[in-house]
């Protein structure tokens, strides 16, 4: 099988050509992007500029019209290739958490790990409980998600991406939906991911989070990618209008 | 000047209360005891139910719901997850399903199952004829069933969805693990309602046809009330439908508040 064929050498995300429509909306317009392994990619730009709908293509929540995915040089979009499997190699955290409301804590790290990885029961609640301490939560093992904080939920959120051992993360705007003296500590576990070297590629709006912890800076709208660099230098001093006029709205 | 409004809702309960008690008083005072208990209280009666109209009765009107309900649980999911396809046969097909079986009275379902397969295609199901009457209520279940569980399903978030997905779990395991025990929750109180129809249902198995032990308890009830020529089977038939529904009901109830304490 195709999937099995891991080739070390490629990139962690390619793109080529993406292209989405939804009915008559272009919302992709031939977006070309790589992020190679230790990345940190953050993705800024308007709402509605196609950067969350660019996020979800590549782990194919949203099945792309037209181009080409690859991950860790596997075709995606290849109907032989099991989509399931390259999953389970890439996190992902969503804006509003989506924690399973009827599963405790445990429950929410421990389901994938069984059902998909086959991990026995004390295996998958041995690697729940590592993640659970890496986001700092170890003593809410038993909790429902009802019961924790918008930032609590999400750093259990992460914490379940992680209990897959992904290779990479997909973050779409994942502290949007957070009040905002909450935002900090789910910051703060993405920090340190990123410094475990971890590839991520973010959807934020966090421009102080992009300029520290970023290695390169996405400036998307209309569809494409207008501008792409270091965080620092796009965010102090952007080359095209379109990227002035949206830093000079957000900053 | 006008009464306090606290002073008029006073009276107005009051009345309420008054005439609540005169009803029943006079539906009391009313009555022909004497020749009321002999015809439906009567307890030597009564006496010579028992034990059958538990042990037979009450057994096979639980046994019918049961299997009812679980056959009807089982083929509604399927039927719901084919109405929510996107596979337009399958959606047809669960759509004709359900308006069929729920269009007709269980009566005529249990009919067909157990006359009209047999003399039309020449499909004479097992079991005899109260297998033939369970599988018209499973038919009947199952588009009724069909309907909620497919409510409960599209009440889960799709965000819920795109969670399990995200991590590997193929659609089955998400539909089972993830989506099914959240839309459960949602459905308990119709759930609920549509064991308790079809408990009432189980009534109509006789017309597929009886023996003295299949027998549920409403044909129980009727076959010793014409036999001893007294309604006191029928009442007891009654208060035995009563004593599993209300506990049943108040579960149920018991069980949506601890599960919405969860969330």
């Amino acid at each position: 099988m195709s999937t099995d064929l891991i080739d070390i050498h490629a990139p962690a995300i390619e793109a080529r050509g993406l292209v989405k429509t939804f009915g008559d909306n272009e919302v992709l317009k031939g977006i070309d992007l790589t992020v190679t392994a230790g990345e940190v990619v953050c993705v800024i730009g308007p709402s509605g500029s196609g950067k969350s709908t660019l996020l979800r293509s590549v782990n194919l929540l949203e099945e792309p019209t037209g181009g080409k995915i690859l991950i860790e040089g596997i075709d995606i979009l290849d109907e032989d290739t099991d989509i399931d499997r390259v999953r389970t190699r890439i996190g992902m955290v969503f804006q509003s958490f989506n924690l399973f409301p009827h599963l405790s804590v445990l429950g929410n790290l421990t389901l994938a790990q069984r059902r998909v990885l086959k991990r026995s029961k004390p295996d998958a609640e041995k690697v729940a409980r590592e993640m659970l301490g890496r986001v700092g939560l170890a003593e809410k093992v038993d909790a429902y998600p009802g019961h924790l904080s918008g930032g609590q939920q999400q750093r259990v959120a992460i914490a379940r991406a992680l209990c897959m051992n992904p290779d990479m993360m997909l973050f779409d705007e994942p502290t949007s939906a957070l009040d905002p003296e909450l935002v900090g500590e789910v910051l703060q576990v993405m920090r340190s991911l990123a410094e475990e070297g971890m590839t991520m590629l973010v959807v934020t709006h966090e421009m102080g989070f992009a300029r520290e912890v970023g290695s390169r800076l996405i400036f998307m709208d209309g569809g494409v990618i207008v501008e792409e660099g270091d965080p620092r230098a796009v965010l102090a001093d952007p080359q095209h209008q379109r990227t002035k006029d949206f830093l000079s709205r957000v900053l | 000047m006008a009464m306090k409004r606290r002073t008029r809702q006073l009276i107005y309960r009051l009345a309420m209360y008054a005439i609540f008690v005169a009803v029943v008083g006079w539906a009391i005072l009313a009555t022909d005891w004497p020749r009321f208990s002999k015809q439906f209280l009567n307890p030597e009666v009564a006496a010579g139910l028992f034990p059958d109209i538990v042990t037979v009765a009450l057994v096979n009107t639980l046994l019918y719901t049961l299997i009812g309900f679980v056959g009807g649980a089982l083929l509604g999911i399927l039927l719901a997850i084919l109405k929510l396809s996107s596979i337009l046969p399958f959606r047809w097909f669960a759509t004709a399903w359900i308006e069929l079986f729920r269009g007709l009275p269980a009566l005529l379902t249990i009919f067909a199952v157990a006359y009209m397969l047999p003399i039309g295609l020449g499909i004479k199901v097992p079991g005899g004829p109260a297998a033939q009457g369970i599988i018209g209520l499973v038919l009947v279940a199952s588009a009724y069933m069909a309907e909620v569980i497919r409510a409960g399903i599209q009440a889960v978030p799709k965000g819920q969805t795109e969670a399990s997905r995200s991590l590997g779990m193929s659609t089955t395991k998400t539909m089972f693990w993830v989506v099914l025990p959240q839309g459960f929750r949602i459905i308990i109180p119709p759930l609920t309602n549509e064991f308790v129809l079809l408990l009432k249902d189980t009534s109509l198995v006789y017309i597929a046809g009886t023996t003295i032990m299949s027998r549920e308890l409403t044909t129980f009830a009727r076959d010793s009330a014409s036999a001893t020529a007294n309604g006191t089977a029928l009442v007891v038939a009654a208060a035995l439908y009563l004593i599993v529904t209300i506990p049943l009901t108040r579960l149920a109830a018991w069980l949506e508040r601890r599960l919405a304490r969860q969330r």
